[in-house]
């Protein structure tokens, strides 16, 4: 605690934490974290959800205080109480979900909260100018004029970026900041983050996909429980080491699963085609089939339609044209139908926004295990709910899918995110339906939770249902669906055998680049 | 310094209480303001809202109203629907329960009047509340405009009717004719009366036991039917609710029609139980101070009764303080039963950052004192 130590720091390292521990209550979120990152290198921390990364990047950004421990900076004793200390000593940061005003333009975001004094006018050519400067030198470049509403994810991205660099920042961290980007994308950021590395900025990117850490780190650290478990140079180290560590046991990163024997299908979809409000084609013109025994997975960036697909299957959407056979009934924009109905063709939906429909998360786990099956009559007297009906049922699932604490009248909200979603799954697995829709089944779940979700999915299909699987993650597309149909604007715009399919061919097919028949109307001649 | 989780009971009990402590400190002050003894002040509202069964009395017949009009507000809070409208409810509510009456006090025996003007009551109060629901539901209107308009409507309504309609032939005020005293509800003083037990009459009358069954209903209907589940999922959550099947369009309207029942009931106490005629503004009041009681009872039934006791005993020991304490007015009481409102309804949570700090402190040499055994 003495002020002496200030010699005592080593100037290359760009952050140099020193036994940081912070607890909520009585649970130790960071227990006696020592963590160096080199000036000028891009230094990842893995670690399952709940391990706590996201607490110590909040330490050091000023969100929390630390209970015990000290934070150096470019070799100097900062304390940091609040996110203005943080961006004074050079720490930017990029969240997981943007920050950003909609309706400001890029420009204006970029400025908010560091204009200078009560007249905008002036603060904007400086910002200008400065923005100018920043594109130039690191190649950062986004239309400053452009709303943020019209702009597509991968740009307002680098707008954070941006932001961060504004305020001077000189150490950036970023938190998932792939969640939501394709693989295209993806390569763009990386290869701005690399150049702002050849700049001396030193990157901090936490993050669950360990093949990410192995094509753009440096070095990475792993956290377990709260604790830094191991710390590696990347070049050293490989994607299972990593994995074991973040667990704590040897994880498969593959899946085992016989060949599919596809039966009779039991979902199909017919010339399918869905609006928006605004007229606009959500849904065009797909016609899909899946059979008893098979995984069908549907590749796409996230807003092409997956979505809306999904959404109609289940019954949320009512089809705008076309028509749907799920299990012998014939759902046409006549005859539409609600989702309870739905869920009485033996359909079972795993949403894809799991705290926002999956469950609800005021509601004990109970409650949200009947979500979707409240009026069945199991749970249901004349006029009163049978609370121990609902309270057992939701035991016998948390049990049959290893949910933790196996605690029914704990809130939703209070269980881990994969947690949550195993028994989202198991609710909706219990009735072993025929048709299974299934949607980013593992997004934000840790690593131990994938494989045991994964495995479900797999064995629900050997048991001879029909699963329709949307996810945004490629490597899950490949290793648990046995055909992969991609998605552009609507569209289907290709299909191909899981095994036959590679990263790069699923990309281009995602972005429209790869057309397997080029088709020349009359229309498109050439001015 | 580190913040804890509040548990449970101080959630529920202590932080009512420090708002309260808040909120008579504030007017105390301003009671010191204008050169009189809080103390006094403030015992002689205690005493008049609960020192003599009289006192009594008034204090549990305003809760009556709070009650009703408080359980309205909640019903429709859980859908997240703010319902303003729980004094145009039960103006309304109050119309229907004089209907009936009318209509029946020369025909009907007590015990078929009584479910007659309950059900009357709850359909105007229900009608009421359906137009603003129907538009909420189903044209996107927002529920707090259209139900505050509402309120001034049924205002006007009630001045028309009473003043064309109700009024008796050659009377000057616009006033129904008194019922049959048939069609009275049983005050408590007569009641228990028949039991020899004396005590000094007032309004209090067989509507507070219905208000309390009513809280009971609540109670069962929000946590333990489908409907109340459905009603709750839309509340937490419209995109789960669409999800699990749940049309949000009929729940909307499900639940406006059970809040304005509800705050038509306080027709009852007031119609039946009271006044035993139609008259004009007889609401006065009840249905606003409904919304600060059910934020002050967490939308729930039992803290819903207890904040209509507490706000029961301000209007009585209000009205006895400018009675015994001339010095302050009819304002003053108002302004005292508004700092009670602004601290424990608008600023309920204000005292809670505070609270989580000072648990996390005792949380903290707890978590010291365990290091040693701990695992």
């Amino acid at each position: 605690m003495a002020p002496n130590d200030i010699t005592s720091s080593d100037s290359t390292l760009a952050i140099d934490l020193r036994n940081i521990s912070k607890s909520f209550g009585t649970v130790q979120a960071n227990k006696h974290v020592n963590l160096k990152v080199e000036t000028g290198t891009i230094h990842g921390i893995v670690g399952e959800n709940g391990a706590g990364k996201s607490t110590l990047m909040s330490i050091l950004y000023g969100f929390y205080e630390a209970d015990e421990g000290e934070i150096h900076i470019f070799g100097k004793r900062t304390p940091i109480r609040n996110s203005s200390d943080a961006i004074g000593a050079g720490i930017g940061m990029v969240h997981q979900h943007f920050m950003l005003v909609e309706n400001f333009t890029v420009l204006e975001n970029v400025m908010l909260g560091a204009e200078s004094g009560a007249m905008l006018a002036r603060s904007i050519t400086d910002a200008a100018a400065e923005l100018d400067r920043l594109e130039h030198e690191f190649g950062l470049s986004v239309d400053k004029d452009a709303l943020i509403s019209d702009l597509p994810v991968g740009q307002l991205q680098r707008v954070e970026i941006l932001k961060a660099l504004y305020r001077g920042a000189r150490i950036l961290i970023l938190d998932e900041p792939t969640g939501v980007l394709t693989p295209q994308e993806t390569d763009q950021l990386f290869a701005i983050l690399r150049s702002l590395r050849e700049q001396g900025t030193t990157v901090i990117i936490i993050t669950h996909k360990l093949r990410e850490i192995m094509a753009l780190t440096d070095h990475v650290s792993v956290m377990r429980q709260g604790e830094i478990v191991a710390s590696r140079t990347t070049s050293e180290t490989s994607r299972e080491e990593l994995a074991e560590l973040m667990v704590g046991r040897k994880v498969r990163m593959t899946i085992d699963k016989a060949p599919a024997q596809p039966g009779d299908p039991l979902l199909r979809v017919e010339n399918l085609s869905v609006h928006d409000h605004y007229g606009v084609a959500r849904l065009d013109h797909v016609s899909l089939e899946v059979c008893a025994g098979e995984i069908v997975g549907i590749a796409g960036v996230s807003g092409n339609g997956q979505s809306e697909l999904l959404d109609v299957l289940s019954g949320i959407l009512p089809p705008g044209e076309g028509e749907v056979l799920i299990n012998d009934h014939t759902v046409t924009p006549a005859h539409h139908t609600d989702p309870e109905q739905v869920r009485s063709y033996s359909v079972a939906h795993v949403p894809e926004d799991r705290l926002r429909r999956g469950l609800v998360r005021e509601f004990m786990a109970a409650e949200s295990a009947i979500l979707g099956y409240q009026n069945a009559s199991e749970y249901n007297g004349i006029f009163l709910t049978k609370p121990s009906a609902i309270i057992n049922h939701s035991r016998h699932l948390m049990e049959a899918f290893d949910v933790r604490p196996t605690h029914p009248s704990l809130k939703s909200a209070n269980f881990s995110g994969g947690n949550q979603q195993k028994l989202i799954l198991a609710r909706e697995m219990d009735p072993n339906p025929k048709v299974l829709l299934v949607g980013q089944p593992t997004r934000g779940v840790d690593i131990g939770a994938i494989e045991f979700i994964h495995k479900q999915i797999v064995a629900m299909r050997d048991e001879g249902s029909a699963v329709l699987l949307v996810s945004g993650e490629l490597d899950e597309l490949m290793s648990l669906a046995d055909r992969i149909i991609v998605m552009f604007e609507g569209r289907i715009v290709g299909e191909v055998a899981a095994a036959e399919a590679d990263e790069k061919m699923l990309g281009l097919m995602m972005a429209n680049a790869h057309t397997p028949e080029p088709t020349l109307s009359t229309e498109e001649v050439p001015a | 310094m580190r913040r804890q989780p509040l548990p449970a009971w101080a959630d529920v009990i202590l932080i009512p209480i420090i708002n309260i402590a808040l909120a008579l400190l504030v007017a105390g002050a301003v009671i010191a303001l204008i050169g009189e003894n809080p103390f006094k002040a403030f015992s002689v509202m205690f005493q008049g809202a609960f020192g003599y069964a009289e006192g009594v009395g008034y204090t549990l017949y305003y809760a009556t109203n709070f009650i009703f009009t408080g359980l309205a507000v909640a019903v429709a809070f859980h859908a997240m629907l703010f319902n303003i409208g729980g004094e145009g409810q039960a103006y309304i509510g109050g119309l229907g329960v004089a209907l009936v009456l009318l209509a029946f006090d020369g025909m009907l025996p007590f015990w078929a009047l009584l479910p007659l003007a309950i059900i009357a009551a709850m359909l105007f109060g229900a009608a009421w509340a359906a137009i603003p629901a129907y538009l909420q539901a189903y044209r996107g209107s927002h529920i707090v405009i259209t139900t505050i308009m509402f309120n001034f409507i049924a205002s006007n309504l009630m001045v028309y009717l009473l003043v064309n309609i109700f009024i008796v032939p050659g009377s000057m005020s616009p006033e129904s004719r008194v019922f049959d005293s048939v069609a009275w509800l049983p005050s408590a003083h007569d009641f228990l009366a028949r039991f020899g037990i004396d005590v000094a009459a007032s309004p209090l009358n067989l509507s507070f036991i219905i208000a309390l069954i009513a809280g009971v209903l609540v109670w069962l209907f929000i946590w333990h039917t489908r409907w109340g589940y459905a009603i709750r999922t839309v509340g937490f959550s419209e995109p789960a609710a669409e999800y699990a099947g749940i049309n949000t369009k009929k729940i909307i309207m499900l639940t406006m029609l059970i809040s304005g029942a509800l705050a038509g009931m306080a027709g009852i106490n007031e119609i039946m139980g009271v006044q035993h005629k139609l008259l004009l503004d007889f609401v006065a009041g009840y249905g606003f101070t409904g919304i600060a009681v059910a934020l002050m009872g967490r939308n729930h039934p039992l803290g819903i009764v207890l904040a209509s006791i507490l706000f029961g005993a301000l209007y009585q020991g209000g009205a006895d303080l400018t009675f015994e304490m001339p010095n302050i007015s009819r304002e003053m009481v108002t302004a005292i039963q508004g700092f009670i409102i602004l601290f424990s309804g608008a600023l309920t949570y204000m005292s809670r950052p505070w609270l989580e700090r000072l648990f996390g402190l005792f949380a903290r040499t707890e978590a010291t004192e365990e290091v040693p055994h701990g695992r």
